[in-house]
């Protein structure tokens, strides 16, 4: 028995330490494609910090490097938990499932360089796992300056194995359910948005208001700090949508002409609701259109023309502008409306993929409804159906989660930890010392 | 006999009411950033549609230490230069101050301003 046991750690350990992958590239890696595949990795890495800034600068000046730290600390959360079991459950197909991926890639066990399509295993693996940091993180704005930042890094964690693989499974992988019932998802509207926007829904009316929500006012500490995270938001969104492609050709261009049109009209609707209804542009209103373009357009960027991608921006614009009131109607605290904005946007993009996409476009994907004036129902109603599924999964998980971490490590600060704002007391740390 | 004068004033106005004090020779004062309100009251800021009444207004506060003398010339220099006739111009506070010190020499009273 003892001898077994030994035997199996060793194993273990041989596989985690000793087997060398492969140097050399493989007959079918593609070097232009590898290149861009590079590029757009890192584009993706730096919407994390970009997101950071973009939250931060919401945020009240006591508490910015606790929302920082939210989104940043998911690099150090999900990368590992990516290389221990994540890009496994998520990639792998040990379990034959359609759901779950499998064991087989644990310790990324065998992701060398050989040809995963046209680009090596391993860059593969480390593109998709941009996509795990950054969805969790995105979920922090609606529960900023009351989470305890124990609870969060085992929500990141938890929510990351729990949740996330089993979606990208599902949407991406090629036995994935809800691929091969043909809904379409090019770069992340149910696995990335829709689902860390209903995670962000539930976890903020689970854990309750800021303590002072509605008794004093709450703005922006510094909308400049906003404005930097927009930018490299929307610079590595070109990384998030036409990396997609996972190929350098006409696809991938033409996935970064949409995703910057529909940035493009988002910003200019959101801009131009509230300069008509509010009497002033202003550039927070700027800043939230540009991303809610970003985020309608990411499940449509293989699949439609420039024109549908301004029709998606435009409407992804003005509908984040009035979904951003839905928690002032409902009285919820989602601070920095992650619901408002991935939730709604991603639905919206999701949906708006039903009508638009078209083969012209990509001959893998196919029609939506507007096609051609016949492309048919069909599409649509696959792309609710991934909907639904995604809000119900999502959103039931990350409850049982909230209950059980609430249960066991408790999720929010103090109340004098609260008043005094969290930089200070979770963080030993103050961004301003005036 | 010196006094103090403290005047909260509009922060854009601060360069017209430092070249009228200089025109009454005037060459010494400390400035601080401050927040308050009065009759005012505060502004509503939007942020996302969200409405916030931010009820502390940014002003300027100066002070000036002068001789008994002067301090009516200053009060009228500082009302003409900082007034813009539209509400929340500011206030002046005119008290008493006991003695004066210059650091470096040593100097007491009127000599020390």
């Amino acid at each position: 028995m003892i001898n077994r046991l030994n035997y199996k750690l060793i194993y273990a350990i041989s596989i985690i330490f000793v087997i060398v992958p492969p140097l050399f590239a493989e007959t079918g890696v593609n070097s232009a494609d590898t290149s861009w595949m590079m590029i757009s990795t890192a584009l993706v890495l730096l919407m994390i910090p970009g997101l950071a800034l973009f939250y931060g600068g919401m945020a009240r000046s006591e508490n910015v490097l606790s929302v920082i730290m939210l989104s940043f600390s998911s690099m150090g959360i999900m990368s590992l938990q990516w290389y221990l079991i994540g890009y496994s459950l998520s990639w792998g197909s040990g379990f034959n499932s359609s759901i779950i991926g499998g064991f087989e890639y644990l310790f990324l066990n065998g992701v060398d360089a050989t040809p995963n399509g046209t680009i090596p295993h391993v860059l593969f693996m480390m593109f998709q796992g941009m996509f795990a940091i950054i969805t969790p993180a995105l979920i922090g704005g609606a529960v900023i300056e009351r989470i305890k930042f124990s609870s969060w890094v085992l929500f990141v964690f938890l929510w990351g194995t729990l949740v996330y693989s089993p979606l990208c499974h599902m949407v991406w992988h090629p036995d994935g359910f809800l691929l091969n019932r043909g809904g379409l998802d090019f770069a992340g509207g149910t696995v990335v948005h829709i689902s860390s926007g209903i995670s962000a829904l539930v976890l903020s009316i689970y854990i309750g208001k800021r303590a002072s929500y509605g008794k004093i006012p709450m703005p922006p500490h510094n909308l400049v700090i906003t404005l930097i995270g927009t930018a490299l938001l929307w610079f590595g969104w070109f990384g998030f949508n036409a990396g997609s492609a996972l190929t350098s050709g006409g696809l991938a261009s033409n996935a970064l002409a949409v995703t910057h049109l529909s940035a493009s009209a988002g910003l200019f609707s959101w801009v131009a609701a509230e300069w008509w209804l509010l009497k002033k542009p202003s550039i927070l209103g700027a800043a939230s259109g540009a991303v809610a373009g970003l985020v309608a357009i990411t499940p449509a960027a293989g699949f439609v023309t420039p024109s549908a991608s301004i029709v998606i921006g435009l409407l992804g614009g003005v509908v984040c502008f009035f979904g951003v009131r839905i928690k002032v109607k409902f009285g919820f605290d989602d601070s920095l409306d992650v619901f408002g904005i991935h939730g709604i946007g991603g639905i919206l993009g999701a949906v708006l993929t039903g009508l638009f996409a078209t083969t012209l476009i990509n001959e893998a994907g196919s029609n939506g409804l507007f096609h051609d004036f016949s492309g048919g129902w069909h599409l649509l109603y696959e792309q609710v159906f991934a909907v639904g599924l995604t809000v119900i999964y999502a959103g039931v998980v990350t409850l049982i989660l909230a209950f059980a971490i609430e249960k066991t490590l408790g999720l929010r600060v103090s109340k004098e930890m609260e008043d005094e704002g969290l930089d200070f007391p979770l963080h030993g740390e103050k961004a301003y010392h005036l | 006999m010196m006094k103090k004068i403290e005047a909260i004033i509009k922060p854009f106005k601060l360069d017209d009411v430092k070249e009228a004090l200089e025109n009454l020779e005037i060459f010494g004062m400390t400035i601080t950033e401050v927040k308050g309100f009065g009759q005012q009251k505060g502004h509503t800021e939007l942020y996302r549609g969200a409405e916030y009444q931010v009820d502390f207004v940014p002003k300027i506060k100066i002070e000036i230490i002068v001789e008994s003398e002067k301090v009516e010339s200053v009060i009228e220099s500082i009302v003409s230069s900082a007034r813009t006739g539209k509400i929340g111009d500011g206030k002046i506070f005119v008290s008493s101050v006991e003695e004066t010190i210059r650091i470096r020499t040593g100097e007491k009273g009127i000599a020390a301003i």
